[in-house]
């Protein structure tokens, strides 16, 4: 317990906020490289994804795909990376990209698959076209599951970002790593901490998001409760300070997002 | 005019949904496609809106034929109506039913005026059309269904079982309905349906399909019944059996029409009183509960077979049954 108050206590003092090497760059350095992260994979992830989804080909593939790349070490493929471009943010944000990915495809091509395939039928049959019943209807049902996969990344994201310091690019990780080395305890445990603040923000404002965005007239898909399960389980990984990735990222961005019925 | 020419419907992994089928569906006039499942009627259906396209042969609207139409366009002009309504759940009633004019270019505001004047005219409440449709009852959803379906005024009207998943009450009120609406709009309504009794009430033309969209037979509800085909549609509307079988029995009141499951259909009111066929009298038995009945035509068939006698015909005069050469019950 006394750990824990000598985190607080570390996190609490004036001095370690300003500065180059303070709490505020930190954690700035921290969510800029997330939202990067995330954005950059959602620019793949989504638009395959919906590929993926509305046409319902390429689903084993994609399937297969992330499950392989759910079962990387994230430390491992970081060090590959590392050693083909060298040190820097590069490799560790690349690293990230490749991990976030698979919950954002699962989410994008799950919404699609959540909708009714009779709903898209009457669409088309209506009379729109492959683009129309995209946006009009199949984008606008899906999304509640899209948002339900970003929030599972962003979760994984910032959680293993701490890895970009692992060759100096800097973030929260720089305390644990830091603070690991000079047996700075409260520091390590202070910044993990940080993490988990993060992380717990990340997941409240994604739960909001995820009611906002459940279209009216559409009961509540049950994303909610899966949700809050991978929360507790990436928290649980956050604490002891080092992200493991492949059982929590499994847990996070499986297919079985679904939550229609 | 919708005319199918030989066409064949061969599906991707092999199954031969239609062979060969030829047919005239004649301009505003209610055409029923009926058969048992998978028999091909929906495949027929979504072949006139080019949802599925032909293997071989061909479909022409008033002349045109529809391959070389553009297949959104097509659909923007025929409306389309199916059983699970098909509406769209995030949209409210009124955006579901203003869906196809929209895309088709008409200003939003008109395009939700206009949708308003359909609820009234499926004989819905304005006062739903702020709902969403699962807020709705099935039979709500259903006549949603058809304003959306009638909302960029087409000549043709798909109708796939629109009426299959709702209760048989709601059934009979939303058929008397469609009855109303097409007297009124006179659509090109091709229907399909399992449902023998739905589709002589509400066909001028009845299709009789077997499986692989064979006809088996194609012609008033009269004509049907009076004379069927073969074997496979006395027995699929059930001449022998069920609703269709009436018998005569003595009651104080006089005569009854009993059908197959013992219900009373309607009372006779009036028999042949001359020889001969195509007899045609009728009278008001006057209680609404009791069918009038008219002796329509003795079809002379074998009596040791207990086979078809007569044509028994409701108020519309449009036959209800078929008087079994059984013994009259007295
Ligand atoms: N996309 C498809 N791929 C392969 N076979 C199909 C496809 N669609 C329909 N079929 C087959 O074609 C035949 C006719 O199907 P269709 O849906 O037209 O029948 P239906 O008369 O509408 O039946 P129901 O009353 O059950 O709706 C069936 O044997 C069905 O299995
Ligand atoms: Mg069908």
């Amino acid at each position: 317990m006394n750990f824990i108050v000598d985190a607080i206590r570390w996190i609490l003092d004036p001095m370690h906020f300003p500065g180059p090497n303070g709490i505020a760059t930190r954690i700035s350095e921290h969510l800029l490289i997330s939202f990067f992260v995330v954005l950059i994979a959602s620019g793949i992830a989504i638009p395959l994804g919906y590929v993926i989804g509305h046409t319902g080909r390429g689903k084993s593939i994609a399937v297969l795909a992330t499950g392989g790349i759910r079962a990387l070490p994230t430390l491992g493929l970081l060090s590959i990376i590392a050693l083909s471009i060298g040190i820097g943010l590069t490799a560790p944000f690349i690293a990230l990209v490749v991990l976030a990915i698979p919950s954002i495809l699962a989410g994008a091509y799950s919404g699609f698959e959540a909708v009714d395939r009779r709903t898209v039928d009457a669409a088309r049959a209506v009379g729109m076209t492959e683009a129309q019943i995209i946006r009009r209807v199949e984008l606008p049902l899906g999304l509640p599951l899209l948002i339900g996969g970003l929030r599972a990344a962003s979760l994984q994201v910032i959680a293993t970002a701490t890895l970009a310091d692992y060759l100096g690019g800097g973030g929260l990780g720089h305390y644990i790593f830091a603070g690991q080395q000079t047996q700075d305890y409260p520091q390590m445990l202070g910044g993990s901490l940080l993490v988990i603040f993060l992380a717990v923000i990340s997941e409240v404002s994604f739960g909001i998001l995820q009611r906002l965005v459940v279209p009216a007239g559409v009961r509540s898909p049950s994303v909610t409760s899966r949700r809050t399960e991978t929360a507790r389980t990436d928290l649980g990984r956050v604490e002891v300070g080092r992200t493991e990735s492949s059982e929590t990222i499994t847990a996070a961005g499986s297919p079985q997002t679904k939550g229609t019925t | 005019m919708i005319e199918f020419r030989s066409v064949t419907k061969r599906f991707g992994d092999g199954t031969v949904a239609i062979e060969d089928f030829s047919l005239v569906v004649p301009s505003r006039r209610t055409t029923v496609l009926v058969g048992s499942s998978g028999s091909g009627k929906t495949t027929l259906l979504r072949m006139i809106n080019r949802m599925i396209d032909p293997t071989s042969g061909g479909i022409e609207i008033d002349g045109e034929d529809t391959s070389t139409l553009e297949p959104v366009k097509l659909r923007r002009r025929i409306g389309y109506v199916m059983q699970n309504s098909g509406l769209l759940p995030h949209l409210k009633v009124i955006d579901n039913i203003a869906t196809v004019p929209i895309l088709n270019g008409v200003k939003r505001a008109l395009a939700r005026e206009q949708a308003l004047e359909l609820l009234d005219t499926v004989g819905l409440d304005r006062s739903l059309a702020e709902r969403y449709p699962n807020q709705l009852s099935g039979g709500q959803q259903q006549r949603v269904g058809v304003a959306r379906g009638l909302a960029a005024d087409p000549n043709i009207l798909l109708m796939d079982e629109p009426f299959g998943a709702v209760d048989p009450i709601v059934r009979d009120e939303l058929q008397r309905e469609l009855i109303r609406l097409q007297r009124e709009l006179g659509k090109t309504v091709v229907f399909v349906t399992h449902d023998i009794d739905e589709a002589f009430l509400l066909g001028d033309q009845v299709v009789i399909l077997e499986t692989g969209g064979r006809v088996a037979q194609v012609g008033s509800p009269s004509e049907i019944m009076q004379s069927p085909a073969n074997e496979f549609v006395a027995s699929f509307i059930g001449t022998e059996r069920g609703k269709r079988a009436l018998s005569i029995r003595r009651t104080a009141r006089g005569r009854v029409l009993v059908d197959g499951a013992g219900r009373t259909a309607g009372v006779l009111v009036d028999e042949p009183a001359t020889t001969g066929h195509d007899v045609d009298s009728a009278a008001n038995s006057g209680a609404d509960s009791v069918a009038q009945v008219t002796v329509a035509q003795d079809l002379g068939a074998d009596a040791t077979t207990g086979a078809v006698l007569d044509a028994a015909a409701g108020p519309s005069n449009e036959p209800s049954g078929l008087l079994a050469a059984e013994p009259i019950v007295r």
